[in-house]
């Protein structure tokens, strides 16, 4: 039996999905560009598919574009946000410390270019707080961006309280909804956000289709130039079958947001209980209730994350310290350090993230291999300490 | 798994003779800060390459991260060593200190029974049972016991060397045979940590100090020259000295005095030494009760020399040689063999 517990790193593709992708891939050839049938096939398809995502945040259509993913549509809020306003005098950027990687180093670039660039701090469970981004934010910045949910330890953003701080000041309002799309409501209008980046391979779409949202009027500029797609905001011949994996996935999980949603978390509750009472030295890493359903980031005391990782994977327990890196390596989480927990914490923690096909079998053999390994490991520390 | 061809015939080999086989890569030392051209970066194609092997093996790889213990166990030492006006010998301390402890100990955990490696050496377990002795490599212009002379027995008896008794050449044909995709990869060289061979940078750029101006001085105490640091030069070097010998014969480096910033330079005939003693002493069976004759062996490309070794005690030995040997180097091991059999070795002092 192989166990996924890494949702949060990408998901398997509902099986309805996955038909729509293999359905656009053979009958939908077409370029959406195209004035032939061909061209209107594709055009369809795509059509179809904004309405699905926009219905899924409570967007209009004809504010969804399409990208090739979170990373991009990333870099596009900021970087097309940035390039819009400098000509009106603003010059810098605010985001929170515990961004994506897409977010702090699209900021870092910037910075190299000579914007001024500000990280906000959070709290020991993740969340940035109202007064400082108050404390940050000046008459020139352009852009704020806070995730809605975080990637490693799921804690929730008081997004509207931030995007209301932005706006008093003229600056807009991004954020980047990866971990919260499909997973619980995510409402354009109510978070009052004026940018807003979601990736389809995180909700059992397919990999290389994302979406940022660019709230009606918002003054932008392309980052991908080149012809006249996605009515100027996002050159390239679009990606129509995994465009149309997108929206099925947006539909599916529109639809079954909150029954899902109590599914998964009592299965997510299952496991922690079950971690926590089956293992000594555990913890908890985030905030527990301002926290997507589908993810736990634990602690495990005197032992490495890495072989901890390892020796699950080699029983078929497929889980992460956090995210990915490029390498494939692991490094200290920026998030939990930006919390503050020590470096003994930060390089014993594993994250659980759970999903469409988790089941309580699955939830049931990790709390029972995880004792036997944990223990293992700690008492090599013993010998070698 | 280095991503290299040694380490990846080894794992095919132990793959294909039926043991359940973990593959390991060390991520040792960050290259990615400040890169600012692509593809200029080696550790992480290596590391790519290990895992292309892993999977034309059909075998679970994994990348640990050991760039803070390799920073304290390796580099600090290299770095330390060379301030002190020794030559120092990394890929000993990364193995003993390294290889066969920590990432031992990481493989232990995931209840692996042994560490293979791509070493050209081998470990044999006695007669008796209980006890191993480690052998040069049969390649001998491959033979990397040199390097694994500080390996005690609770170290040898994990240690699993599946390409020891093998030629490089086959070992090579195997990797093509079996389309292993790092065969026709070239030998790593140098130091891995520095990949443009430029140790000096290195050490200078940890340890500004290390810098200062210092002078040539005779085996008379004269002085000749000036040079801009003392880790700029080992002993026995006799390149890049820019002096005028008095005498017009070559001029060599004969010792570094760290305190003073002094090299001292003299003719080759004064680089020639017949006794040493060395620290850090291992003796892999047990150490003798007194004089042995052994073959010692000063550098990794050192023919191996007749000398006598007696144990003075607390891990220390002196090593007397029947013939005079060409630059002796602090910091460098001294290691003793009988035979093809490694009976200890030490560091120089």
């Amino acid at each position: 039996m192989r166990v996924y517990f890494d949702y949060n790193a990408t998901t398997p593709l509902a099986p309805d999905v996955t038909e729509a992708v293999v359905r656009a891939t053979r009958d939908v050839f077409g370029n959406a560009s195209s004035v032939h049938h061909f061209g209107q096939q594709a055009k369809a398809a795509m059509d179809d598919a904004r309405s699905a995502v926009a219905a899924l945040v409570n967007g209009d259509p004809s504010e969804i574009v399409f990208t090739s993913g979170g990373t991009e549509s990333d870099n596009f809020a900021i970087r097309g946000a940035a390039d819009a306003l400098e000509p009106t005098g603003r010059r810098h950027l605010i985001a929170s410390a515990v961004e994506h990687e897409a977010v702090l180093n699209t900021l870092r670039s910037l910075a190299r270019k000579g914007w001024r660039t500000t990280l906000l701090p959070v709290d020991h469970t993740g969340i940035v707080s109202a007064d400082r981004l108050r404390d940050a934010i000046t008459a020139d910045t352009a852009v704020v961006s806070v995730m809605q949910a975080n990637n490693e330890i799921g804690t929730i953003q008081p997004i509207a309280e931030l995007a209301a701080i932005a706006h008093e000041h003229g600056a807009l309002m991004h954020t980047d909804a990866v971990q919260s799309a499909g997973k619980i409501p995510v409402d354009v209008r109510a978070l009052g956000v004026d940018l807003l980046s979601l990736s389809a391979h995180k909700f059992n779409g397919p990999k290389g289709a994302g979406v940022l949202w660019i709230k009606r009027g918002t003054r932008m500029q392309p980052i991908v130039t080149g012809g006249k797609h996605e009515r100027n905001r996002r050159a390239g011949t679009e990606n129509v079958p995994a465009i149309a994996g997108l929206g099925v996935a947006a539909h599916l999980a529109a639809g079954k947001l909150s029954s899902e949603g109590a599914r998964i978390a009592a299965l997510r509750d299952r496991l922690e209980a079950g971690i926590l009472g089956g293992v000594a030295g555990t913890a908890v890493n985030g905030a527990v209730d301002a926290r997507v359903p589908n993810t736990t980031n634990i602690s495990f005391e005197r032992v490495e994350a890495e072989s901890l990782l390892i020796a699950l994977d080699l029983e078929g327990i497929a889980v992460s310290t956090g995210s990915a890196c490029s390498s494939g390596t692991l490094e200290p989480s920026h998030v939990l350090r930006a919390m503050g927990l020590p470096t003994h914490r930060t390089q014993s923690s594993l994250r659980f993230s759970l999903g469409m096909f988790s089941t309580q079998e699955e939830v049931d053999r990790v709390v029972e291999v995880l004792p036997r390994l944990v223990e293992k490991l700690r008492g090599l520390t013993r010998k070698a300490g | 798994m280095s991503g290299g061809v040694d380490s990846s015939v080894a794992a095919a080999l132990l793959a294909e003779q039926g043991h359940e086989v973990i593959g390991l890569s060390m991520q040792l030392y960050d290259q990615s800060d400040g890169q600012t051209s692509f593809g200029s970066c080696c550790s992480i194609d290596d590391l790519h390459d290990a895992r292309r092997v892993a999977s034309a093996l059909d075998i679970p790889h994994y990348i640990v991260n050991f760039e803070r213990q390799f920073n304290e166990q390796v580099i600090s030492n290299f770095i330390d060593e060379y301030a002190a006006g020794r030559t120092p010998l990394p890929c000993a301390h990364c193995n003993s200190d390294l290889k066969f402890a920590t990432l031992a100990e990481r493989a232990a955990g995931l209840g692996a029974e042994a560490v293979a490696t791509g070493h050209y050496a081998r470990v044999e377990r006695d007669a008796d049972g209980d006890r191993f002795s480690l052998k040069r490599g049969v390649d001998p212009g491959k033979d990397q016991s040199y390097f694994l002379f500080s390996l005690t027995q609770a170290q040898l008896a994990r240690a699993v060397f599946p390409i020891g008794h093998r030629p490089k050449d086959e070992v090579r044909e195997y990797a093509r045979r079996r389309g292993l995709p790092v065969a026709d990869k070239p030998d790593s060289q140098e130091i891995c940590f520095i990949p443009d061979h430029d140790y000096r940078a290195f050490v200078t750029k940890r340890i500004p100090e290390a810098g200062r101006e210092g002078v040539f001085v005779d085996e008379q105490g004269r002085v000749l020259g000036s040079h801009a640091g003392i880790h700029r030069f080992t002993v026995g070097q006799r390149k890049g000295l820019a002096l005028a010998s008095p005498t017009a014969a070559p001029m060599y480096v004969l010792a570094l005095r760290p305190a003073d910033q002094q090299v001292v330079v003299g003719p080759r005939s004064s680089l020639e030494q017949t006794r040493l003693t060395a620290s850090g002493v291992n003796w892999i069976l047990e150490e003798p009760a007194g004089p042995l004759r052994v073959a010692a062996q000063i550098r990794h490309r050192h023919q191996a020399a007749p000398a006598t070794v007696r144990a003075l005690g607390d891990a220390h030995a002196e090593v007397v040689f029947d013939t005079p040997q060409l630059a002796i180097s602090p910091g460098q091991a001294v290691v003793f063999y009988d035979g093809d059999a490694v009976v200890g070795g030490g560091w120089i002092d």
